[in-house]
C-alpha cells in the first residue's frame, strides 16, 4: 500500500478507496434486504411508536388530565422533553452548516445523518407543544392568519409565539438543506436502479444530471442556507429560552440562558449523533467513513460546550448569592437541595464532571467510552432540562401552593413514543437513503481522505 | 428549433485529466456543451468560463422579503388593524418585533433560493432529464460537444488526443 497521505493530517476516508467503491459502500445497504439487525432494533421502534401514539391518542380523547401536571407545576415533562428534543435537533445544522463555513472536511462523514436526525429530533419536540395545548383541533390558531375571530392576531411579543416561527423555521430550512445536499445522492441510487425502484428514485432525484453549472449552484446554494442557518440555529435555542427568560419567575429570569441553552443544545446534540452513528458505523459497517478521526473531533466539540455548560451552572449560582436577593439564591438553594435534588446532581455529573474525561486523547479516541458517555450527557441534559422547569416550578411565591409533580404512565409512554418515532424514521432513512454524503465523501477523497494529492503528500502510509 | 441533441462526449476517471482537456478545448476556441461528474470538480469554474452564480443576488432579495413581511405586517396589525395593550407597553413594540423579523427573513431567503435554483435548473420532483451516462453519478466524469457546435468528427479527434478513455455519442432530449 501506498497510497499519498497527508503528513499534517489524519486521513478521514481510509481503505484506499476509488470513487466506485465509495458508491458501492454507500449505496449497496439501500439495495439490499434489511440484515437481521436492523429488523432487530426496528420492530422495538415501531413498538414504542405505537405505545406513544396509544398515549397521545389517550391525552387528545380524555384531556390533559391524564397527566400529572397541577395549578403549580404546569409545565412538567412535556415541556421538558420539547426543549430536550430541540436541542439535540441543534447538532445537525451545527454540523452541517456551521462545519462548512469553516471548512471542516470531517463534517462530510457525519453530516448527512446528523441533518436527518435534526429533522426528525424537530418533529419530536414539536409533538410536545402541540398535544400540551389540550385542544390540538385548534392548533392553527397559533399562526397569523386571516380569520373569522375578528381578525384577531396572534401576540407577538410573547415569546411563545417566537418559538412558533421559530422552530417552524428551523424545521423548513433544514429541511430543504438535507433534501438539496441528498439530490445528487439520491441521482446515483436512480442510476443504478432498475424497472420500478428506478422510476420511484427518478421522481426523488428531481432530474439530477451532474451538469458543471448544476454544481456550481448547488454548492453556491449549499453555501448560503449555511450561512443562513448559522445564525438560524443558534436564534432558536435562545428564544426557546426566552420562554423561560422573558418571564419573572426567579430562577428563570436570567441573562444568562440564551448563550447557556445554545451551548447546552450543542453538547446534547452531539452527543445523541454520536450515539446514533457509533451504532450505524458498527451495524452498516462504516469505520472507513465514519472513522476514529472523526469520533475524536465530536468528542473535542463535546468538551468544548460541556465545559462552557458548567461555567453556565456555575455563574449561575454565583449570580444569585452575588445578588444580595433572597429569593433568587432560594430558588438556587432548592435547585440543588430541594425536592429534586436528585436531578440536580445528576445533572451536574453528567453534563459537567462526565465530559472532562475527554481532556485524554486515549478516552476521545475509545469507542466505547465515547458510546456510554455519549448516552450518560444525553440522561444529564434532560435533568438539566427537567431542573430548570420542575424544580423552578415546584417551589413557586406562595409557600401554600408549592407542590411536587412525577408524570404518569401516559406522559412516559409519550415520551417513549418519541423514541420510537425518532428511531422508526431515522432507521426507514437508513434503507432508502444513504447515511453518509456519498458526494461529498468523494468530494473529500483527494484533499482529506488517505487519497490525498497535495504538494505535502508522503508516501507509502 | 431542434429538440434534440446530438452528443459527442468523452469519459475521463481523473479529475485533472478532465481540466486539462477542457482547458485545451477552451483554448483551441472549441464550444464545450456541458462538463458533468459525481461531485463539484473544484478548480472547474474557471476554465470552464462559468460565471458566478447569481443565486445569492436573489437569495438576499427574497430575504429582504422575508425582512419587510415580517415587521411592516406586525407593524400594520398591532398599530392599526387591531391595537392591544399588552403590559403597558407601546403598541409599536419594536425589540419584540425582532425574533420574528429575523425568523422570517431567513425563511424567505431559504425557501426562495431552494425554489429558483430549481427552477432555474429545470429540476423539480418528477422531472425526467436525460441522463447522459449513467456511470456520472458513479465515478466518471464527461466531457461533451453539441453536434451543432462542434463537428462530430472533430470533437472525436480532440477527445482522443485528450486522454479520453471512452468516445460515446448519445441522443439527447432538450
Amino acid at each position: 500500500m501506498s497510497a499519498p497521505v497527508s503528513s499534517i493530517r489524519e486521513p478521514l476516508v481510509l481503505g484506499h478507496k476509488t470513487y466506485h467503491d465509495i458508491t458501492e459502500d454507500l449505496v449497496s445497504p439501500t439495495e439490499k434486504a434489511p440484515p437481521l439487525s436492523w429488523i432487530m432494533v426496528f420492530i422495538p421502534a415501531v413498538a414504542l411508536l405505537s405505545l406513544g401514539s396509544f398515549a397521545v391518542y389517550w391525552t387528545i380523547y380524555v384531556g390533559i388530565g391524564t397527566w400529572n401536571l397541577n395549578r403549580t407545576i404546569n409545565w412538567g415533562w412535556d415541556i421538558t422533553n420539547f426543549v430536550w428534543w430541540i436541542g439535540i435537533g441543534h447538532a445537525g445544522t451545527l454540523i452541517s452548516a456551521i462545519l462548512l463555513l469553516f471548512r471542516q472536511k470531517w463534517r462530510t462523514g457525519v453530516n448527512r445523518a446528523a441533518e436527518a436526525m435534526t429533522i426528525f429530533a424537530v418533529m419530536c419536540a414539536g409533538l410536545f407543544p402541540m398535544i400540551h395545548m389540550g385542544r390540538i383541533w385548534n392548533a392553527m390558531f397559533i399562526f397569523p392568519y386571516p380569520n373569522t375571530r375578528g381578525s384577531l392576531w396572534v401576540n407577538f411579543n410573547s415569546a411563545l409565539l417566537w418559538d412558533v416561527f421559530a422552530i417552524s423555521t428551523y424545521f423548513t430550512v433544514s429541511l430543504l438543506f438535507w433534501y438539496t445536499g441528498l439530490v445528487p445522492d439520491l441521482a446515483t441510487i436512480r442510476d443504478r436502479a432498475k424497472g420500478l425502484r428506478k422510476k420511484i428514485y427518478s421522481f426523488f432525484a428531481l432530474g439530477w444530471t451532474g451538469s458543471a453549472k448544476h454544481w456550481q449552484r448547488w454548492e453556491y446554494l449549499a453555501l448560503v442556507l449555511a450561512g443562513l442557518a448559522t445564525p438560524l440555529v443558534l436564534s432558536v435555542h435562545t428564544i426557546v429560552s426566552f420562554d423561560f427568560a422573558t418571564s419573572v419567575v426567579p430562577g428563570w429570569h436570567t441573562t444568562i440562558f440564551p448563550p447557556y441553552f445554545v451551548a447546552g443544545a450543542v453538547f446534547s446534540g452531539f452527543a445523541m449523533v454520536l450515539t446514533l452513528m457509533l451504532i450505524v458505523r458498527r451495524v452498516l459497517h462504516l469505520e472507513q467513513y465514519i472513522t476514529i478521526a472523526h469520533i475524536e473531533s465530536m468528542n473535542k466539540v463535546i468538551l468544548a460546550t460541556g465545559s462552557i455548560v458548567g461555567v453556565a451552572y456555575i455563574t449561575e449560582l454565583f449570580i444569585s448569592w452575588y445578588s444580595g436577593y433572597i429569593y433568587e439564591q432560594a430558588a438556587f438553594f432548592n435547585r440543588a437541595f430541594g425536592v429534586y435534588w436528585w436531578s440536580y446532581f445528576g445533572m451536574m455529573f453528567a453534563n459537567v464532571v462526565s465530559p472532562q474525561f475527554f481532556w485524554s486523547r486515549k478516552l476521545r479516541r475509545n469507542v466505547t467510552f465515547t458510546f456510554m458517555l455519549s448516552i450518560l450527557i444525553n440522561i444529564g441534559m434532560w435533568f438539566e432540562r427537567f431542573v430548570i422547569i420542575g424544580t423552578t416550578l415546584a417551589r413557586d411565591f406562595l409557600p401554600s401552593s408549592w407542590s411536587y409533580y412525577s408524570p404518569t404512565w401516559i406522559e412516559i409512554s409519550i415520551y417513549l413514543g418519541t423514541f420510537g418515532l425518532f428511531f422508526t424514521m431515522f432507521l426507514i432513512f437508513a434503507r432508502v437513503a444513504p447515511v453518509v454524503a456519498v458526494a461529498e465523501v468523494k468530494h473529500i477523497l483527494k484533499t482529506g481522505g488517505d487519497q490525498y494529492v497535495g504538494e505535502d503528500a508522503v508516501k507509502g502510509h | 428549433m431542434k429538440n434534440r441533441k446530438d452528443i459527442v462526449y468523452g469519459v475521463y476517471s481523473e479529475e485533472h485529466d478532465i481540466i486539462e482537456a477542457v482547458r485545451e478545448a477552451r483554448s483551441r476556441g472549441m464550444e464545450i456543451y456541458d462538463v458533468y461528474s459525481p461531485m463539484p470538480i473544484h478548480g472547474l469554474d474557471p476554465v470552464l468560463g462559468l460565471k458566478e452564480s447569481r443565486l445569492h443576488i436573489a437569495g438576499f432579495i427574497y430575504g429582504l422579503l422575508g425582512t419587510l413581511t415580517a415587521f411592516l405586517g406586525m407593524t400594520w396589525i398591532f398599530t392599526k388593524d387591531w391595537p392591544i395593550i399588552f403590559g403597558g407597553k407601546p403598541y409599536w413594540a419594536v425589540p419584540s418585533f425582532i425574533p420574528i423579523t429575523f425568523e422570517l427573513t431567513v425563511l424567505f431567503a431559504a425557501i426562495g433560493m431552494t425554489v429558483s435554483f430549481y427552477v432555474v435548473s429545470g429540476m423539480g420532483f418528477g422531472v425526467d432529464n436525460d441522463v447522459l451516462d449513467e456511470r456520472i453519478s458513479d465515478d466518471k466524469f464527461c466531457l461533451a460537444f453539441d453536434n451543432a457546435e462542434v463537428e462530430a468528427d472533430e470533437a472525436k479527434q480532440f477527445l482522443r488526443a485528450n486522454n479520453a478513455e471512452e468516445i460515446l455519442e448519445k441522443t439527447l432530449k432538450a
